[in-house]
């Protein structure tokens, strides 16, 4: 049995890397990614598990990092939005249909877009993009881009 | 950010899980078990609640089963909705779960969970309660076995180092016709109104309700009622809203006059779809 208590070394697997950190168990995930490894692309919206803009991709299903502890993403594989290397078909498509304004949201969506392609490698019903997608929030409401940028993804993939 | 400190204990298996838990409590530290956390870090950060320790049983192998046999189905408690949903393999659950929050959080919500949480809601309890489902419990007596509306009223009725292991549905009902509704104030992803699951059994009407009281129910005297075929549809309605057990819900979602309204109206269309073979 693992047992924790006060800051403790665990490694985590982290866009393809294993990371060597110091946590306690109390520590959010979204904050050891932020403020242990500077990856910032999760963003602390709501910090309530209602907005979505720190999404990330534990074991190819998104999450969201405010409410997952660091302790318990040991021998998971994590993916951010910094692992994507700027190369994946959901941001060329985010880049195309102009899916952003300010911005503070768009690797949130980007993360559930991506995971979305992990699970349903051809394009799924509407009603399931609209289901996955409801899981963000975007308050410069450019949801309609969005929707667009993943119909572009999946046709880009055909 | 969590602003104390606890500790963490992921155990194995069952045994390690509630010898953890006896040992924290017995340290003097206020220990809970631990599956989604979506509850309990939202509350932990809030400050609502300062547990002492965790206990994640989210590597205990029991506890992560989803498998058919010939008696059922048997799903393990820190299961995800998300897991159940995909599966299939219980129509009714599925559409229910499909409905509990927005899709990332039923990725990490677990069954378990939505049965033990402080949230009123527990819609996972209505498939459960009508398919006359079983749970495991595990604690000081070892495994046992029961069924679940002797544990469920309303909410989970455990001993404190008492953990859910797995729940296990007859097989009848993963075939039986279903239905499910649920009803919110303004989005489609909210706490619900009102909330309605229905199962078929030999031509016999059973139904259950979240949102409308303070807990969720199932109520044989409203089955009695919305099974008369010799009542209209509207006069089940009146008289099924006439029998809700405790006093209608009246919050920010909906005042208790129109949570009344919903149920009444959701009921009566609700019969009037199966009555012409819509459901």
């Amino acid at each position: 049995m693992v047992r924790y208590e006060g800051k403790t070394v665990i490694t985590l697997n982290i866009n393809g890397e294993p990371h060597e950190l110091a946590v306690r168990p109390s520590d959010l995930l979204l904050d050891v990614l932020r403020e242990q490894l500077g990856l910032t692309a999760a963003k602390p919206g709501c910090k309530n598990g209602d907005c979505g803009a720190c999404t990330i991709i534990i074991d190819g299903w998104p999450a969201k990092a405010c409410l997952v502890l660091a302790v318990e993403a040991e021998g998971h594989v994590i993916l951010t939005v910094e692992g994507l290397g700027g190369t994946a078909a959901i941001q060329k498509a985010f880049v195309e249909k102009n899916a952003f304004q300010c911005g503070y949201c768009t690797s949130g969506f980007l993360m559930v877009c991506h995971a979305l392609q992990m699970q349903h490698p051809a394009m799924p019903e509407e009603h399931v993009i609209e289901e996955w997608l409801q899981s963000n929030l975007c308050r410069c409401t450019s949801y309609q881009e969005i929707r667009k940028a993943v119909h572009s993804m999946y046709n880009k993939e055909k | 950010m969590i602003p104390f400190d606890f500790v963490y204990c992921r155990p194995n298996t069952l045994e390690e899980a509630y010898k953890a838990f006896c040992q924290l409590k017995n340290q003097g530290k206020k220990t809970v078990y631990y599956a989604g956390g979506s509850e309990i870090i939202t509350m932990c950060r809030a400050g609502s609640i300062q547990p002492g320790a965790i206990i994640d049983i989210k590597r205990i192998p029991e506890c992560m089963l989803l498998s058919t046999d010939h008696e059922g189905l048997h799903i393990g408690s820190a299961c995800t909705l998300n897991q159940i949903k995909e599966s299939k393999l219980f129509p009714l659950l599925t559409l229910t779960c499909g409905r509990i929050a927005d899709h990332t959080n039923q990725c990490r919500i677990t069954l378990g969970g939505n049965l033990c949480g402080t949230i009123i809601y527990r819609e996972t309890s209505l498939p459960l309660l009508l398919s006359d489902s079983a749970i495991t419990l595990f604690g000081g007596q070892g495994l046992r076995t029961v069924s679940f509306q002797s544990v469920f009223q309303g909410r989970m009725q455990l001993s404190p180092e008492e953990f859910i292991v797995q729940l296990h549905v007859p097989s009848w009902a993963l075939q039986a016709p279903c239905f499910h509704v649920k009803r919110t104030a303004n989005e489609k992803i909210d706490y619900p109104l009102v909330s309605m699951a229905a199962i078929l059994q030999d031509n016999y009407l059973r139904v259950a309700f979240s949102g409308v009281c303070s807990y969720p129910f199932r109520s044989t005297q409203m089955e009695t009622v919305l099974n008369d075929c010799s009542l209209s549809c509207a006069n089940r309605a009146d008289k099924a809203a006439m029998l809700l057990p405790a006093p209608v819900c009246h919050d920010v979602e909906g005042s208790g006059e129109y949570r009344r309204f919903v149920f009444r109206n959701m009921v009566q269309a609700f019969l009037e779809d199966a009555a012409s073979g819509q459901i």
